[in-house]
């Protein structure tokens, strides 16, 4: 169930120290260079030690931050497995794009738990949703730099945002540090094309 | 500066701060409310004060006298923190203050980085000081100045109530100007007012009481409190902070329509509750945590005789614990109408998803103190231990206790003191033994406590966003300053047995605790050694470490140190590292094969 109370809803899903912070910052001051409202919810704290993480970017809206339950348009998933975890936030028919290069939680690698295959995942939520799946990391690699993942990703669901790609472009340009400026705008091109057929 | 920014809500709160011409600003780290003062200490040109200071009482008297000087103050921080700062907080009411005083407590319901999820509302009440709510990041921004303007027209201080989405919720912020200081600083003596003994306390208590009808009135038509009477509905709504926005979300869907009162300020707009209960039937009163606005409704009803139904926490439509949502807001207001609520429902999960729960980080120094803590003390002993990122090591079967900062040595002491016979050894961190540690280990010397403490000095306040504290030697805007030495601190204390350890060095880590754990009294062993996190940052860089596959017998010894670094191989049965290994070089010692070494350059 979506409404006409945002223009578009996006669940970011991830894992702490993936950057999920940085795509939702630049997507929320592109909007407001678009003359667009925007509200966004983060996780602060504890998550950002390596745990569970969920931001939520509301574009075009100016209530609250968090977005009632299956209604978003759209979720960018880091981590296969927090896609999984937070995909009832999104609306049926909805947009998952989603990196299927897996991070093990402790709780994994100490054996108290374990780790379903990506694919398994991949083919569960295509059930009900339209999913882009990628290895990501993969591509943040052939931009230069691992740690592009997150810009890699935000150029993959940039097709679908309510906003210019030159815009996402010059808030990226603006926001990362200048050194890696190129790498992450040919992070952000690898990204988009997977999207864009 | 005017226009339209993208800021996180305690970036605005700060912002707001100086769009009043804030003179003084103090506080204490704490999740959700410690940006304000990172925000404003890293400003580059500043025309005031600023510090963090070692606890929130220390904080709120710092505000305060700054406050009896002429200037305006505002001290911050978390909903458990106002307890730290109950003391001068209730005297303060009676006392008040001359520059204007804003005193920002940021609520955390449902407890995502709190051990309770108590509500500020209760305090305000309680000490009749009046607390300003905003529902969104903007107004939050716009309420600041207005509170220092009211804190100086009643003389009281103004209690500020933020909760975790308004403090950590982004959006985008309109700006307005700056305001011109006017107050002058000068310190005026009028004992009748800045000495609190019974006489003038007396005098001063039923002056509080007289102006809270002033107040009232005042706040009433602040314009903070929004009536929206709906002539053909019988049903009213009235909602307050985040749940107000939730809630013209929920009514929205819903496609309802209803009188609404948006509540922003306490004490409560009752002219205004009085008109919604004489319009309507039913009104449901839609708060997050303590039921404080719904009771008061119900005593408004009551006095004037209304026969209006006031549904809300005290009959279950919504619950009383946790955050709110839209979904919450939409499940109850359905509830009262008798109408089907949304049809979404969390999809059923059909996969079994791993747990991930947060981990110190790689190359924490912390992971090798508590590792050698185990062997030394074995792992039946008691490890009471305290709020930080240490508290991580839950995990580890090395944190038994958690209370409250500065708890750790006072309850290992009183489980000592109760005839506990196994060893114990508690640990606190370097912010949180500065907070209230220190008391609580003069305590347990002054009173002969036979425990071990270890002070986890990784030389900064880690959980919070890496704050400075007196044991870095740098104030809240990396000035250089006085550098309080640990261990000369605790002998000066009398404390005998005191001892500085890297516990990046296992072996000389494990020592001092073997004599620390034989040493009858309170023994102290401060483990010294920066946050990994902050040693990057300061361009620290050390070689990573990796598994030679040849010599790894896959017995997952490494993987129970825990250290995310470390990963386990399915197909070959063998241990490796990855790229998030820091090179601390901890995991050498764990591996009994010595498959573990330095990744030749
Ligand atoms: S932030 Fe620092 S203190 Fe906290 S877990 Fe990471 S390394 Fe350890
Ligand atoms: S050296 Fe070992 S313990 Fe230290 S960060 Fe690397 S893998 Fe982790």
């Amino acid at each position: 169930m979506t409404s006409n109370l945002s223009n578009f809803d996006l669940v970011i899903a991830g894992v702490g120290g993936q950057g999920a912070v940085k795509v939702s910052d630049i997507i929320g001051k592109a909007a407001v260079s678009e003359g667009m409202d925007v509200r966004a919810a983060e996780t602060h704290g504890m998550a950002q030690r390596g745990g569970s993480v969920v931001n939520y970017v509301r574009v075009g809206c100016d209530l609250g931050s968090l977005i009632p339950c299956g209604s978003a348009q759209g979720m960018l998933a880091l981590e296969p497995v927090e896609a999984m975890r937070y995909i009832s936030d999104v609306a049926k028919d909805g947009i998952v794009v989603m990196n299927t290069s897996p991070i093990y939680p402790v709780t994994v690698t100490s054996g108290q738990c374990t780790y379903p295959d990506p694919q398994e995942i991949v083919a569960s939520l295509e059930k009900d949703y339209r999913v882009v799946a990628f290895d990501a990391v993969a591509l943040a690699r052939q931009a230069g730099n691992m740690k592009t993942l997150n810009v890699v990703m935000l150029g993959a669901i940039s097709s679908y945002l309510p906003i210019p790609e030159e815009t996402l472009v010059e808030c990226i340009r603006n926001m990362v540090p200048p050194k890696t400026i190129e790498t992450n705008l040919s992070a952000f091109r690898l990204g988009r094309e997977t999207t864009r057929q | 500066m005017s226009g339209r920014e993208y800021m996180l809500g305690n970036v605005a709160i700060a912002r707001g701060i100086v769009e009043g011409a804030v003179d003084v600003v103090s506080g204490y780290p704490g999740t959700p409310s410690s940006e304000i003062v990172d925000t404003l200490a890293s400003m580059k040109e500043r025309d005031f004060y600023i510090e963090w200071s070692v606890n929130e009482k220390v904080a709120m008297e710092v505000a305060a006298g700054a406050s009896m000087a002429g200037a305006r103050s505002v001290v911050t921080m978390k909903h458990v923190g106002l307890n730290v700062a109950a003391d001068p907080l209730m005297t303060l009411a009676y006392m008040g203050v001359k520059g204007g005083m804003v005193i920002i407590v940021a609520d955390d319901p449902s407890c995502h980085s709190s051990q309770n999820e108590q509500d500020t509302r209760r305090y305000s009440v309680f000490s009749q000081i009046p607390c300003l709510e905003p529902s969104t990041p903007q107004q939050a921004k716009d309420m600041i100045p207005y509170a220092f303007e009211l804190s100086e027209k009643y003389e009281i201080p103004v209690i500020f109530r933020s909760t975790t989405r308004i403090s950590h919720g982004k959006s985008d912020i309109k700006l307005a100007p700056v305001r011109q200081k006017t107050g002058e600083i000068k310190f005026e003596k009028n004992p009748d007012r800045w000495v609190m003994v019974p006489k003038n306390a007396r005098i001063r208590h039923p002056h509080l009481l007289s102006i809270q009808q002033d107040i009232r009135g005042e706040l009433e038509v602040s314009g903070w409190n929004e009536l929206t009477i709906e002539a053909e509905s019988t049903v009213g709504i009235i909602a307050c902070g985040t749940a107000a926005v939730y809630t013209k979300e929920a009514l929205d869907r819903l496609g309802i329509t209803a009188s609404f009162l948006e509540i922003g300020t306490y004490p409560i707009p009752e002219d205004s509750i009085r008109q919604l209960l004489a319009k309507t039937e039913q009104v449901i009163v839609i708060e997050e945590l303590e039921p404080v606005i719904e009771d008061q409704c119900k005593v408004i009803a009551r006095d004037v005789g209304f026969e209006t139904e006031i549904f809300g926490k005290a009959d279950g439509l919504l619950p009383r614990t946790g955050e709110f949502n839209v979904d919450i807001c939409m499940d109850g207001i359905a509830k009262a109408f008798g109408i089907d609520s949304c049809e979404c429902k969390p999809a059923k999960q059909d996969m079994e998803l791993p747990v991930r729960p947060p981990a110190m980080c790689p190359g924490c120094s912390h992971r090798g103190t508590f590792h050698v803590m185990k062997k030394v003390f074995g792992e039946d002993a008691v490890f009471p231990s305290d709020i930080g990122c240490y508290t991580l090591g839950i995990q580890h079967g090395t944190v038994d206790t958690t209370l409250c900062m500065g708890a750790s040595i006072s309850v290992a002491s009183g489980i000592y003191d109760a005839g506990e016979k196994k060893p114990i050894c508690c640990t606190i961190g370097d912010s949180t033994f500065f907070h209230t540690g220190i008391n609580s280990l003069m305590n347990a010397i002054y009173n002969k406590s036979d425990i071990t403490v270890l002070i986890l000095d990784n030389r900064t306040t880690a959980m919070t966003g890496h704050q400075p504290n007196p044991g870095m030697g740098k104030t809240a805007t990396r000035e250089p300053t006085v550098e309080v030495e640990f261990d000369k601190l605790c002998s000066a204390m009398g404390a005998e047995f005191v001892e500085v350890v890297d516990p990046y060095d296992m072996d000389a880590t494990e020592d001092v605790l073997e004599r620390a754990k034989a040493y009858e009294g309170v023994s102290v062993v401060i483990a010294k050694r920066a946050c990994v996190i902050s040693a990057a940052r300061e361009g620290i860089r050390y070689t990573p470490f990796m598994v030679d596959t040849d010599l790894c017998k896959g017995c997952r010894k490494c993987l129970k140190f825990g250290c995310p670094a470390i990963e386990f191989d399915e197909v070959s049965k063998k241990a490796s590292i990855n790229t998030m290994c820091s090179g601390c070089g901890l995991c050498v010692e764990i591996c009994n094969f010595n498959a573990i070494m330095e990744v030749k350059k």
